[in-house]
């Protein structure tokens, strides 16, 4: 009793015409909707670069952002320089925000010299200085932009993951965690020391903004060292531009 | 019922309780573990879950009598892969905040053995109308566990439900905190989802003995 679906050459060609079929489907949708998603991409940016200076349209509890349709208007008025540092050169380049700092990362371990975006913003006649960064948590990649102010004190911050556990590490991107941030020095004694997520700081409302730490949140750790870890690493490759800033 | 008939009806009330897929078939545990750590995940899940085994039941059901046996799985992996990704570029073009929100679970959908289960149960051997009716219904039983579980798991471990701090602020010392409540945080830890699950499945055969097995 041998059906017609039971045929190997049935069976080869059936899952012929389906990889054709999903494959073209899924094409189709991918360019489709490619320069859409591009587009919401590049918005989101700017949107996370403003949050961490502090424009943004937070209420008492949730972080908001400034709209996807004012966006473009309100980074041009706050954001009044974007600079790339690549070793001791800087330049200007209105379009830094489009570095993708994944792929300097991959280039600067082949050796190639990192190129470092940074961007100034101006608000209410104080000037921070927003820097991405990027790193791992648990299950993938975790990333943020940390405003800061001439002296490296932190202003504000956003932290965002791609695949971190709901409810616990993914909660590095709520209030109550990015607000720790503000204020707090990533200097100790003139040395870079960046800010360590601290489960025995015994400081839970963040009263003490010099010790270098912040309060963890229960159940992430290995998200909290991942965001440790990319602050420590990432930031200090500004440190010697803040220097300039000094010297200048 | 004027809509359904009572074969029909059956197959969208079963899931909901004697046939439920997480507490009855076991099916769908490890997503329930996951995510209900808190309760706006567990609901996009249940949602996301929900058009997925509706849709994908349909098209399984509308190739059931081409698909050849030997490779039925395989098709089957395809088709939930290729909504999944679907849905995941849509929703990046046009509902961009809230791909974020899914953007772990996107995965995770495609590795739910609900989905398997009711195509290779159910969508191979009746046609779309039942099936897309069981899918629903399914998605629908799931959900509902996943609501229980996340609501309760927020409530106790964090003391907020949908972010909104319910019980006061931990901090700040405010609402029931200042009687000295803490969060249990044990609740936000994947094992509490577990025993949640086996306390529903006691509740629910403590109360309808049919489904209690020697």
């Amino acid at each position: 009793m041998s059906k017609r679906t039971d045929s190997n050459l049935y069976t080869v060609l059936f899952a012929a015409g389906m990889v054709l079929v999903v494959g073209a489907l899924l094409a189709f949708f991918a360019s489709a909707l490619k320069p859409t998603i591009n587009e919401n991409k590049r918005i989101e940016k700017q949107q996370n670069i403003l949050y961490a200076m502090g424009v943004n349209e937070n209420d008492e509890t949730s972080a908001i952002f400034v709209s996807k349709d004012k966006v473009a208007d309100v980074f041009a008025k706050y954001i009044t320089k974007q600079l790339v540092i690549q070793g001791s050169k800087v330049t200007e380049d209105a379009k830094a925000y489009l570095i993708d700092v994944k792929k300097e990362q991959t280039s600067a371990k082949e050796g190639n010299e990192r190129r470092l975006p940074l961007f100034v913003g101006e608000k209410d006649g104080k000037t921070f200085y927003i820097a991405p960064i990027r790193g791992k948590g648990l299950w993938d990649a975790i990333w943020g932009y940390v405003a800061m102010d001439a002296d490296m004190i932190v202003q504000g911050a956003y932290f965002d993951h791609k695949g971190e556990t709901a409810g616990l590490g993914a909660n590095i991107k709520q209030r109550f965690f990015m607000d720790d941030f503000i204020g707090e020095h990533l200097m100790k004694d003139g040395s870079f020391k960046g800010i360590t997520i601290s489960k025995s700081n015994n400081d839970p409302k963040n009263e003490d903004k010099t010790d270098n730490e912040v309060d963890a949140i229960a159940g992430a750790t290995i998200t909290g060292d991942g965001v440790s870890a990319m602050i420590k690493s990432e930031l200090k490759k500004y440190v010697s531009f803040f220097n300039t800033l000094k010297t200048n | 019922m004027g809509l359904l008939s009572k074969k029909d009806a059956a197959l969208i009330t079963d899931p909901f309780a004697d046939n439920n897929p997480i507490t009855i078939q076991v099916l769908g545990i490890c997503s329930a573990l996951a995510i209900t750590a808190e309760l706006k995940a567990s609901i996009v899940m249940a949602v996301s879950v929900l058009f997925v085994l509706g849709a994908g039941n349909v098209v399984i059901s509308l190739m059931r009598n081409i698909i050849p046996s030997k490779i039925r799985i395989i098709v089957q992996l395809i088709v939930v892969a290729t909504l999944v990704i679907i849905v995941d570029q849509v929703l990046k073009a046009f509902a961009y905040e809230l791909s974020k929100t899914l953007g772990a679970f996107i995965g995770l959908i495609i590795t739910n053995c609900i989905i398997m289960g009711r195509f290779e149960a159910f969508a191979l051997a009746n046609g779309p109308w039942r099936s897309f009716l069981d899918g629903i219904g399914n998605a629908l039983g799931y959900g509902v566990i996943l609501i229980i579980v996340g609501f309760f798991r927020e409530l106790l471990g964090s003391g907020t439900l949908l972010g909104f701090k319910v019980l006061g602020d931990p901090i700040e010392k405010t609402g029931l905190y200042a009687f000295g409540y803490e969060n249990n945080g044990f609740m936000l830890l994947a094992p509490m989802a577990l025993i949640f699950v086996g306390i529903i499945i006691w509740i629910q055969r403590s109360r309808n003995v049919a489904l209690i097995e020697d």
